[in-house]
């Protein structure tokens, strides 16, 4: 019982939430670069939070279905067609044995989520399915998707065809503002700097990928040289030595030595990673108890909100 | 000590100022301490040589709370108690066709080749930090004699199990990747064995020694070349 690649697209990947609990043997965390696509995705499916999906990379994906189940695409906007028709994306659509599913290329955003009733049923290593093709590790065989490949889903019969309203959908936009708690070296940049960084806009570089962001702007200095390699957690924004910040990803490295400036709140880590190059960014400091705020109103709008349901 | 904000799920603990012995003793008690007194409220714990990164859900826990249960877990350490680590011996085919940068370090160093192999194996190396890649040991201190800083470029790829040299860290590269370290030789012996437990043939605190072998061994060994 699978679904089997024709095409992989651009670049798609086997995710579930990540890898934890695995970065003293240098194991990154991996996962969905746009996690709130990515709950949006199983919760429609009535899937438990932490299934395995497939992220899509800029489109291109094709696969045929052996099994009858039901599948949803969120996140950036892919067209996507079953045997040929157009269906909407945000919603749970019945699939057939023997049918042919199509992916778009990305108009706005650039990672969507396509995911099954009951996920993947991918065998995890240290604990995760999240492919990093860096390290070789997760997925079906640590690699990107490849044509050929079978990816095991079960055969499901009834599921509720909710959708989430037009309304409430994310949109992409190539203009955004990543809120950046302050932390790490943040006291080892002047009063300027700083103004600097966090008052001028940043345009996202074409060296975006999975490890990070790396953004072009005002350089940025700062008074502190030969810091030890320390930890790196998700959002940290490095500033290497030539002035330019990078916003650190799933896939960073797990310890570095460059000084940071803070790190980024992560739903808007999560929007960064649908910008392609060329789209404007703005930082704005918070404190982390607004942090903390925003995190629980998003969960709660995430959550606690009521699904609709397609009537047939 | 000094517990600073990181991000919005993580906080990063300072144990010390430079990469010592001493301050991998408190590393590795505190990495021990956080672990058992709260490591079911967290989500990972990252060591490296002076700091300890405590990642958390932050729906699950405020900063605040994590804070105090640091502060709790680690008021009475005891380094006298850290193990030795254990010693590892890892073969090395040191030669300029194993290590391509070999000649170019001897140069500088203004030493021989032999010079360079005998001061890189007669050390006996504390693992300080993982991390970079799956099962990459930071291990130092190197002699000062043979330090060489990174290249000015890094190398698109470095072959597997290629022994380098940073400054006064030396390490083996366990999978093909991108890197600036100064090639001197290489091991035969997987480090990173995904499917195997342990994974890794080091962890940190261990001490290593390099053992120079002849060409023959290394390929025996199930060593690659060039």
């Amino acid at each position: 019982m699978s679904l089997t690649v024709i095409h992989p697209g651009v670049l798609s990947l086997l995710q579930d939430r990540g890898r934890r609990g695995q970065q003293h043997l240098g194991l990154t965390t991996g996962g969905p670069l746009d996690a709130t696509a990515f709950q949006h995705c199983n919760r429609l499916l009535q899937n438990p939070p932490d299934c395995t999906v497939i992220e899509i990379s800029v489109g291109g994906l094709q696969a045929t279905a052996q099994v009858d189940t039901f599948i949803c695409l969120t996140g950036a906007a892919m067209s996507l067609h079953i045997n040929g028709e157009e269906r909407p994306s945000w919603e749970v659509q019945a699939l057939r044995a023997g049918d042919s599913i199509r992916i778009g290329f990305a108009h706005s955003g650039c990672r969507a989520y396509l995911g099954v009733a009951d996920g993947f049923n991918i065998k995890p290593s240290f604990g995760s399915s999240a492919t990093v093709v860096r390290e070789c590790i997760g997925g079906l065989h640590g690699t990107a998707l490849c044509a050929g490949d079978r990816l095991p889903c079960a055969t499901v019969t009834r599921r509720r065809r909710f959708y989430l309203p037009d309304a409430d959908r994310p949109r992409y936009h190539n203009k955004l503002t990543v809120r950046v708690i302050p932390g790490y070296q943040q006291h080892h940049f002047s009063r300027q700097e700083k103004r600097n960084f966090f008052g001028k806009p940043y345009r996202v570089s074409a060296q975006c990928d999975r490890m990070g962001y790396r953004l072009e702007g005002p350089t940025i200095r700062c008074n502190l040289s030969g810091l030890l390699s320390e930890g790196i957690c998700f959002g940290a924004i490095q500033i290497p030595p030539d002035g330019q910040p990078i916003v650190l990803l799933n896939d960073r490295q797990t310890i570095g030595g460059y000084p940071k400036i803070g790190a980024a709140l992560s739903l808007d880590a999560a929007r960064l990673a649908q910008l392609t190059a060329g789209a404007t960014v703005y930082f704005t400091p918070i404190s982390v108890h607004t942090a903390r705020r925003a995190l629980q109103m998003a969960e709660h709008f995430i959550l606690a909100r009521p699904l609709r349901e397609r009537q047939a | 000590m000094r517990l600073k904000l990181a991000g919005e799920g993580a906080l990063i603990l300072y144990l010390g100022e430079t990469a010592d012995d001493l301050t991998l003793a408190r590393v590795q008690t505190a990495t021990i301490a956080i672990e058992k007194a709260m490591g079911n409220e967290l989500v990972d714990l990252v060591p490296s040589y002076a700091s300890i990164l405590i990642v958390f859900d932050p729906l699950l826990r405020s900063h605040i709370a994590v804070a105090h249960g640091v502060r709790g877990a680690i008021a009475n350490l005891n380094t006298a108690a850290v193990t030795a680590g254990r010693a590892v011996t890892l073969p090395v085919l040191y030669s300029t066709e194993a290590g391509a940068d070999l000649q170019t370090l001897a140069d500088h160093a203004g030493l021989t080749i032999d010079d360079v192999i005998r001061l890189h194996s007669d050390t006996e190396y504390r693992a300080y930090a993982i991390g970079f890649a799956p099962g990459f040991a930071y291990l130092g201190q190197v002699d000062k004699r043979i330090a060489a800083p990174r290249l000015d470029t890094p190398r698109a790829r470095v072959p597997r199990g290629s022994v380098a040299i940073a400054d006064r860290l030396t390490a083996v590269y366990p999978a093909p990747s991108p890197g600036g370290w100064n090639l001197i030789g290489r091991c035969p012996l997987p480090l990173f064995q995904p499917h195997e437990d342990p994974a890794m043939r080091v962890s940190v605190g261990d001490r290593v020694q390099f053992e120079p072998i002849e060409r023959e061994r290394f390929i025996a060994l199930g060593g690659l070349l060039p």
